[in-house]
């Protein structure tokens, strides 16, 4: 097993955000996670990465159980993620922006700072030179120099990709990655999608744009109020009833 | 590469400026002013490494500072240790203290943070004020005394004295360019921008944060350190938050998060403050509006204003100049990172 | 017993002082999500505005008041309008710096106008009543029941006019409010009029017992904030309940620890606080 959750729960007071739930992401495979408004998933994106502690379950991560683990050190295991809004810094470059992905595979600290120590410089280097070959990856390399403020908001998209990129993860988590852009810029990202797991790297998607799930992902899992409706691959779940009628019955999706 | 040549000049000019300005006057009055505005840029660059650039707001920084003061005033006077192990170990007092202080404060943020801090600095000042058989309450201490000879070095003339405040403010002016341009720098920045983000790119904000809360802390002990045996005498009034609100406002006028802000902001305002001293407690209605009116319209202060400036002429001198285009607007680019 | 009968009196004075000041900054909180920093200088505008109505230009204690609440209203008006609004968008230090300058001028006028002296205000109300072998002065009788009033009226203004219920429902949901068509602006510069006029107000009740002087609004300030910490930030019955907690922790504080710290007792309260909860108790929209 790659990374799974067995049990997942997370109650907000009296609300249920996520219940119980069994999923198994599968490595070198574009994975999505669809759902109605309020279904749970950024919760569940958000157990997965540290932010939010279960009620109760788990989460194992090549065979190690990382259900308590902070944010970082979840980060330091190869586990990446992005924000539906990007949070990159407006004021400074693309290139600064993604720098300091690569940072938690440094070990330069204060001292190195105020004696520029070799090591330092070494791992300045290795940072800059990372975030180069990321934004090379991601398409960006043109606008390395120009401010986040600056550039369209496909672009940023790319830029929080790279960033997560950067930190040498072994799967990544896009939280809506499609969100506020045009069709053709979706067809973009959807093709770096492909190119990252050609790289190796296993991607998990949460989308509404439901015609983009179904061309890309190699498994997807509908959650509902919190819990898994279905899983299977895009065919089985456009034929299945509980989806069908999850999403007729429920709120409509974007 | 002529930017950065440019930029060296200028400090290597600014630096020999300093050296000379005891020479340049015989107003050792002007001597003391300087020697005094320094000792704030110290404390002014201490706080703007956390507020400025962490995104953490302290209002505890004069109690730092008093720390640091009532440390070296304690020792010296009353416990009669050699001055510069004294000096050493007012720094390592206030850092500890800060390091206990920053293990609660920096649970809390944002609003939270700033009240908490204002607090504490308001407790700092109560117990100086208060613990009357240690501190001498409100009368104050007396009789600390100027630093000790380092070897045949003495520093017992206004003139030696600034030379040593003037070294111990260049190498704070360092330490600060040098965090600030570094994978810690980097980090710090990461944090105020996004604490979120920054831990999703795998940093531990908890460990930075406390970190940098303690350099802070440690710059305003070697600040308080300093004042306490440049004016000889201490009252609890140096803990109180007209200290920090006075700090903020050099920093604000100067630029917040910008590496040459503090030493612009304070020597400026206590310059003026010296021409206006007529005004003297009444030099807050026209540096109060300032600040609020800097936070409007000029939040990153003169120097974040000025460079602003700077990269739109050089974008425009870029728009016209197309060949060159790339290269000018890269670097334009990189300077406001370094100073922002 | 007679000793702890009159220091819980005494904290009941503090306390309704307490929590006007806290009323106003919790109000303002909850709106706009700004700890108001200056409104220690609002409170102390309060109590010089109320001194010269009197001294200069005779008019009675209560006329004073009014007053007092106009002014100090329309300068958190003024305040909102021109320096929160513009800022509303920027990084949340911004605010907290913006409200410092204002504080720092604000000192510095009273200063500049009033001068530097503690200054005396003769309320009409000085006489000494003695209850079952306890002394009351009126003043301080005249400050709880005052207090009560105006709290009453607030909750009346804040549950059953519609008027008031904006400012609630801003509160609870500011995007809510503006979709059903509530003009935020105003709400918002009028919740900063009604939090200058409950500092001006708390101010003049107590400047009788305490003293008038450019810095009487530091401590209260501090405590204002520690109170709606304790008391949730933006929470009407928070603020209340807290500066009655607070006041009364101090009175018997002073008696039986010492007066010397008793300032300390809320700060303390507030480390305590912080450092379980670093969101402040019963957190509401704090971040």
């Amino acid at each position: 097993m790659f990374l799974e959750t067995k049990n997942l729960t997370k109650r907000f007071g009296g609300l249920v955000a996520v219940n119980s739930v069994d999923f198994s992401i599968e490595k070198g495979k574009i994975n999505a996670i669809i759902g109605p408004n309020g279904a749970g998933k950024s919760t569940y994106f958000n157990l997965i990465s540290g932010f939010y502690k279960p009620t109760s379950g788990q989460v194992i991560f090549n065979g190690q159980d990382i259900t308590k683990l902070p944010p970082n050190k979840v980060a330091e295991l190869g586990i990446a993620r992005t924000f539906q809004s990007t949070n990159l810094f407006e004021q400074a470059t693309v290139l600064d922006n993604v720098i300091i992905g690569h940072r938690l595979r440094t070990n330069s600290n204060l001292f190195d700072a105020v004696f520029r120590t070799k090591r330092l410089k070494r791992e300045e280097k290795m940072c800059r030179d990372k975030a180069m070959e990321v934004l090379d990856f991601v398409g960006l390399t043109e606008s390395a120099n120009q401010l986040i403020g600056g550039i369209t908001q496909e672009e940023k998209k790319r830029a929080a990709f790279a960033l997560a990129l950067a930190t040498d993860p072994e799967i990544v988590f896009l939280d809506e990655p499609a969100a506020g852009i045009n069709p053709d810029e979706t067809e973009g990202l959807a093709i770096l999608m492909k190119k990252m797991v050609d790289k190796g790297i296993t991607v998990c998607l949460i989308e509404h744009k439901m015609s983009m799930i179904m061309k890309i992902a190699d498994k997807i899992m509908v959650l509902n109020y919190g819990e898994k409706i279905a899983e299977g691959t895009p065919d089985e779940i456009k034929n299945n009833d509980a989806v069908i009628k999850a999403y007729l019955g429920g709120s409509a999706i974007a | 590469m002529s930017t950065i040549f440019q930029r060296k000049n200028v400090i290597i000019a600014v630096i020999l400026f300093a050296i000379a300005f005891p020479y340049l006057t015989d107003n050792t009055y002007y001597i003391h002013i300087m020697s005094l505005a320094f000792i704030w840029t110290i404390a002014v660059y201490g706080l703007n490494l956390l507020a400025g650039y962490t995104g953490y707001l302290s209002l505890a920084h004069a109690g730092f500072f008093a720390i640091g003061a009532y440390s070296i005033g304690l020792l010296t006077v009353k416990a009669g240790l050699n001055y510069w192990l004294a000096f050493i170990l007012a720094i390592l007092i206030t850092s500890f203290l800060g390091l206990l202080i920053g293990l609660i404060s920096l649970r809390t943020k944002e609003h939270f943070f700033a009240i908490y801090t204002l607090c504490v600095g308001y407790v700092i000042y109560l117990v100086i004020d208060k613990w009357d058989s240690l501190t001498g309450g409100v009368r104050g201490l007396i009789g600390i005394p100027a630093p000790a000879n380092i070897g045949p070095i003495s520093f017992q003339t206004p003139v030696s004295l600034y030379y040593l405040i003037l070294f111990f403010m260049l190498l704070a002016v360092l330490v600060a360019y040098r965090i600030v341009n570094s994978l810690t720098g980097r980090t710090y920045i990461a944090i105020r921008n996004s604490e979120e983000l920054a831990l999703t790119m795998g940093i531990d904000t908890g460990k930075n944060k406390l970190v940098v809360f303690v350099i802070s802390t440690a710059f305003a002990g070697v600040a308080g350190a300093l004042y306490a045996s440049f004016i000889r005498f201490i009252g609890p009034e140096v803990a109180y938050t007209t200290v920090v609100f006075d700090l903020l406002t050099f920093l604000l006028v100067g630029g917040i998060g910008t590496l040459t802000g503090p030493i612009v902001g304070t020597l400026l305002i206590v310059w003026i403050s010296q021409q206006l001293q007529f005004l003297q407690d009444y030099r807050m209605l026209i540096f109060g509006p300032v600040l609020t009116l800097l936070v409007i319209f000029y939040p990153r202060g003169l120097v974040g204003g000025f460079y602003a400036w700077k990269m739109k002429r050089e974008h425009k001198r870029a728009m016209k100049a197309n060949s060159a285009k790339s290269s000018d607007s890269a670097i334009g680019a990189k300077d406001q990172v370094k100073e922002g | 017993m007679e000793i702890l009968l009159q220091q819980l009196f005494n904290g009941l004075t503090i306390g309704s002082v307490y929590a006007l000041v806290a009323l106003g900054l919790t109000l303002v909180y909850g709106i706009l999500h700004i700890p108001n920093f200056a409104h220690g200088a609002l409170y102390m505008m309060g109590g010089y505005i109320t001194l010269t109505m009197m001294t200069s230009y005779g008019f009675h204690y209560w006329l004073a008041i009014l007053v007092s609440m106009l002014v100090v209203g329309l300068l958190g008006v003024l305040m909102e309008r021109f320096i929160f609004y513009p800022l509303r968008e920027a990084p949340p230090i911004h605010d907290k710096i913006a409200a410092i300058g204002i504080l720092l001028f604000l000192e510095a006028f009273a200063q500049f106008v009033w001068g530097a002296d503690y200054q005396m205000m003769t309320s009409p109300y000085s006489q000494v009543i003695n209850v079952l072998g306890l002394t009351f002065t009126l003043q301080r009788i005249l400050i709880i029941v005052a207090a009560i009033v105006i709290m009453i009226l607030l909750y009346v203004f804040l549950k059953k006019t519609f008027t008031g219920s904006t400012i609630i429902a801003m509160s609870q949901d500011r995007e809510g409010a503006n979709l059903v068509g509530i003009n935020t602006h105003k709400v918002a510069m009028l919740t900063f009029m009604i939090s200058g006029a409950l500092a001006a107000v708390a101010a003049s009740l107590a400047a009788p017992i305490n003293l008038v002087f450019p810095g009487m609004g530091h401590l209260v300030i501090l405590k204002a904030f520690v109170i709606i910490i304790l008391g949730g930030m933006g929470s009407i019955p928070g603020a209340i309940l807290g500066g009655y907690i607070l006041g009364f922790s101090e009175s018997l504080g002073a008696t039986y620890i010492s007066n010397d710290y008793k300032d300390i007792i809320a700060f303390v309260l507030l480390i305590v606080i912080l450092s379980v909860k670093p969101t402040g108790l019963f957190a509401k929209g704090g971040h």
